[in-house]
């Protein structure tokens, strides 16, 4: 559905978006992973033909969105970071005409708007303009809105950014519906727990470069141990710590506020540096996650 | 062609309608349904200030045309005949107020859609082009602008001001005007970053409004003066509805309509290059 060679954005002297590859396949679930800045909401853009690449071969649906921008953009439905309603008008008009931008048929919207307010819980809310909506409504009003066109790729960037847990898991929900009525997701997150949920298959992205490609677990087998182990001895001492476990575990990675210990068993090598004499202020052991293999990757940790 | 589009639903299928034709890159053909949204915000919007709009033109009519205009004798029409001084300031005020209106709607308004509203943003998300936005939003300022028109209009002609038959093209004519200026104006809105900069174009209206021949003829300035002044669009906007009103028909006004259709197209260009290099780039 997506092809994606070489492809690169340019500012001036700033290059946003690296020379990337990749593809994505019709009723996939693909994750652009990365922390802000790494180039993932100016690949969507570029996807979603509102921005103009300056290099490299993009083919969306077959066609080049440099030339057919409106024609593509007839096939997804766009879920932007920031929910950037219609405030002049009413929860349900900003459905209606959205889908009238599309060129879709009163009758037709008519029925739809009431379906896609039920789907967004907001049917109660369908006369009230949307200044008065709540965050995690505005959110899920963006979303009904992109699926307006019946659309065979949903875009949607960061999309639970600024949510509370309840409202994002609701988010989760509808999105795992969509997936199974066979829309394309294409999704950007700098969560990790969001990402490992929804995506069958994604990218990481750090400085505009592709640095792993594959599904959740793929990666975390690849680039991580099964569990971590998560040690606190307080600022001042870690780095000490850090040198006295350090053969510890297959890898450790000491960061200022704790250190990571990589390792199958996360338990055994807590009971290790119980035996060296020392005592973590706080240790505790978890399942590896996507984060642990942007960090593996980069050095860096995704949200600072 | 909106009957054909009306039946079908599937986005893809309307947007395939016009693949492989000239400027389907940033045309869909669907100006309407921006014009559509416009009145659905339309019925919320503030009356106060619909109403001023045809308010203000009506006040300066009275002020000028019949408070001053007492004390002024001798005034004529371009074939010599005698006329009131407000049959002569009413068509430029005609002309100014299709100038103003097109120029508030083209600039305030579309300023905070731009940067405030971000609705540009949006609308370019869909199958819509920067084509249909901009015909969109210029639509909708000149069916305001017939509005205005019309109601001054009816202002003018039970007080004797439109001597001629002629006059009723006044009303196409003012459309003509708001069309070029609103095509320009929306534009140059998109350089402006700020609200202190969106005074500058008042800065540059007021004084044509006062010095194009709004209130007396050209002819009292020096020579170098005039050619500067024939060179403003509010002065063949002025020539242009003071000939209908007045019945003073002649081929030279076709001169005047070529001004703004130039006006009107390379506005539209311009424009439309403007809404691809900020929301498109």
């Amino acid at each position: 559905m997506i092809i994606a060679r070489g492809l690169t954005k340019k500012y001036d002297d700033f290059v946003a978006v690296d020379g990337i590859d990749f593809e994505v396949k019709k009723g996939e679930s693909f994750g652009l992973l990365g922390p802000n800045g790494a180039g993932k909401s100016t690949t969507m853009r570029m996807i979603a033909s509102t921005s103009r690449r300056t290099g490299g071969e993009l083919t969306i649906l077959g066609k080049d969105p440099n030339k057919h921008g409106p024609e593509i953009r007839a096939h997804l439905g766009v879920v932007h970071q920031q929910d950037n309603h219609d405030g002049e008008l009413k929860t349900w008009e900003n459905l209606y005409i959205y889908g009238r931008y599309f060129g879709l048929s009163r009758a037709f919207l008519k029925k739809k708007v009431e379906e896609l307010l039920e789907f967004a819980q907001l049917t109660e809310k369908r006369d009230v303009k949307v200044d008065q909506l709540s965050g995690g409504m505005k959110r899920r009003l963006t979303i009904a809105r992109g699926l307006v066109n019946e659309p065979e790729i949903l875009m949607l960037d960061e999309p639970t950014t600024g949510l509370d847990p309840q409202a994002r898991h609701i988010l989760w929900d509808r999105l795992f519906r969509l997936k199974e009525e066979g829309v394309t997701l294409v999704i950007t997150t700098h969560y990790m727990d969001e990402a490992e949920q929804l995506c069958d298959r994604l990218i990481v992205m750090d400085k505009g470069k592709i640095m792993a490609e594959g599904s959740p677990a793929a990666l975390i087998k690849k680039y991580s141990s099964k569990e971590v182990l998560e040690v606190r001895f307080g600022s001042k001492n870690n780095a000490d710590a850090a040198k006295k476990i350090a053969h510890l575990g297959d890898r450790i990675e000491p960061l200022p506020d704790r250190i990571l210990v990589y390792s199958e068993d996360g338990e055994k090598v807590l009971k290790q540096i119980h035996k060296l004499g020392l005592e973590p202020q706080t240790s505790l052991v978890r399942r590896s996650s996507l984060e642990d293999v942007f960090l593996r990757l980069t050095g860096r940790t995704l949200v600072d | 062609m909106s009957m054909i589009h009306a039946s079908v639903d599937s986005a893809i299928a309307i947007a395939e309608k016009r693949s492989g034709k000239i400027g389907a890159e940033f045309y869909a053909g669907r100006t309407r349904s921006m014009i559509e949204r416009a009145f659905m915000a339309f019925k919320t919007s503030s009356w106060i200030i619909v109403l001023s709009g045809f308010v203000e033109p009506v006040f300066y009519l009275a002020a000028f045309g019949f408070g001053l205009g007492q004390f002024i004798d001798g005034v004529t029409d371009t074939a010599g005949n005698p006329i009131s001084y407000a049959a002569f300031i009413a068509p430029a005020l005609l002309a100014t107020s299709a100038m103003n209106g097109a120029i508030y709607d083209s600039t305030w308004n579309v300023f905070f859609k731009m940067h405030f509203g971000k609705l540009y943003q949006t609308i370019l998300q869909t199958s819509l082009g920067t084509l249909d936005v901009a015909l969109g939003e210029i639509s909708w300022a000149l069916l305001r602008g017939l509005a205005y028109a019309i109601g001054f209009m009816a202002v003018m002609a039970p007080l004797g001001l439109i001597p001629s038959w002629w006059g009723i093209l006044a009303i196409p004519g003012a459309v003509l005007i708001a069309f070029a200026f609103a095509s320009i104006g929306m534009g140059v809105t998109s350089y402006l970053k700020s609200f202190q900069q969106m005074n500058w174009v008042n800065f540059f209206l007021l004084p044509m409004f006062l010095f194009s021949g709004t209130f007396y003829p050209l002819d009292i300035y020096p020579e170098w003066l005039q050619r500067v002044i024939e060179a403003l669009p509010l002065w063949h906007a002025i020539q242009l509805e003071r000939a209908l009103t007045l019945g003073n028909i002649s081929p030279d006004l076709l001169w005047h309509v070529l001004y703004f259709m130039v006006m009107i197209v390379g506005g539209l260009y311009f424009t439309t290059r403007r809404l691809n290099a900020l929301f498109l780039r």
